[in-house]
């Protein structure tokens, strides 16, 4: 009897699983897997987002591919259309959050101390001091580690995985379990591809593909002048999807330039 | 791995021994055994979690469990895909899912990332517990 249809072993047939070698305990088949737990919170928190229209976004990449800096970025470019808050993951400070907050926008802060990875019962627990009323979408920034996340649903509808330019451009063939688990692989800091000469692209995107499915991957440039086009009409596409109305027109004239 | 890397990946491992063993201390008090013989999992290598880094963390995290000394058995599979063009199940690198019959790369992994409990062997000590009605 396996405990994962229900069939529960209860104490009054219990002796029937004992097995006749002598010396040698019953041996009970299972096959669980280990992360139910988990898994199931992270349901939990699905249902909380749905419940309330919010599009959850589980935002990963090593260290300093520069998701904060993506995140301010878009905060700024969906101003005024839609409602942003953020939950932060990092093993120490609030340096993050604090950015988040300099903005106008809601941030909690998750330090894990040195858990290496956010888990859906963290997130759970951050939620209780972030109201989703009135939201329209929640980017959860992960900590910044291209292993362990992968493996944790947060309870996120989308995935989006940040791919530096000054990284490998094999990345995705090193970590198989993170670009796979991938929604949208975004190419960030890509205005520096101009003094780089050790980062092809294509030879990114076949790595991605590689991996199967038809992931996406785009550019993004956060910093100076942004280049967040491709990305942000991503987000609406989206957002749309979830039938989640801007707030306001896109405004004439404003340059977002397809990258 | 550097020091520094395998401290975070045990790190990781721990984590996940601590799922695992609150499922086995479960099982355990379900069936009134107070220790645990030997507690079989299976680990793919899409699972994210590393076979040997387990094997240490488990040792750690079992320390005064009910599973405290048990044996722990790790099986592991090969990476096995479906092709959703023309069918083949193909066994594959982790990295290269394609298929190997028509090289296209609209799969499905049906085998290589479990990450599961699959058995726990209880460590006699008492007869079981009988309930009358």
């Amino acid at each position: 009897m396996c405990q994962t249809c229900g069939c529960a072993i209860s104490p009054g047939n219990a002796h029937l699983t004992v097995a006749a070698e002598g010396g040698r305990g019953p041996v009970i088949e299972v096959l669980q897997d280990l992360l139910a737990a988990n898994d199931r919170v992270a349901m939990h928190n699905r249902e909380h987002f749905d419940q309330y229209g919010v599009l959850a976004i589980n935002l990963m990449s090593s260290p300093g591919a520069g998701k904060t800096a993506l995140l301010e970025a878009t905060i700024v470019a969906l101003r005024g259309r839609y409602r942003i808050a953020v939950i932060e993951g990092d093993l120490e400070t609030d340096n993050d959050a604090a950015r988040i907050r300099a903005h106008g926008v809601a941030a909690v802060q998750i330090t894990t101390g040195t858990a290496c990875h956010l888990d859906a019962h963290l997130v759970h627990r951050a939620l209780h001091e972030l109201p989703l009323e009135g939201l329209d979408l929640l980017f959860i920034e992960n900590v910044g580690n291209l292993v362990c996340p992968a493996s944790f649903d947060l309870g996120q509808h989308r995935n989006v995985v940040l791919l530096c330019v000054t990284e490998g451009d094999d990345k995705p063939a090193k970590y198989p379990v993170m670009f796979r688990a991938a929604d949208l692989v975004a190419l960030s800091k890509s205005d520096l591809l101009d003094v780089l000469d050790d980062f092809d692209p294509e030879r990114a995107a076949d790595a991605l593909h590689a991996l199967g499915g038809e992931t996406p991957m785009l550019r993004t440039a956060a910093r100076r002048a942004p280049e967040i086009g491709s990305w942000l009409a991503w987000l609406e596409r989206e957002l749309a999807e979830r039938r989640i109305p801007a707030q306001a027109p896109r405004q004439e004239g404003v340059a977002t330039v397809a990258v | 791995m550097t020091p520094v890397a395998m401290r975070e990946a045990i790190v990781h491992e721990l984590s996940v021994c601590q799922a695992l063993l609150a499922q086995v201390a479960e099982i355990a008090a379900a069936h009134g055994a107070s220790a645990v013989a030997r507690v079989t999992v299976e680990v793919g290598p899409l699972s994210g979690v590393e076979p040997f880094l387990l094997a240490n963390a488990f040792e750690v995290a079992s320390t005064g469990s009910c599973a405290a000394g048990a044996a722990l058995s790790i099986e592991t599979s090969a990476v096995v895909i479906g092709c959703l063009i023309c069918g083949t199940e193909s066994q594959v690198r982790p990295n290269r899912l394609l298929c190997a019959a028509c090289g296209g790369y609209r799969t499905r992994v049906i085998r290589g990332d479990e990450l599961r409990l699959c058995r726990v062997e209880l460590q006699v000590q008492t007869a079981p517990r009988l309930q009358t009605a």
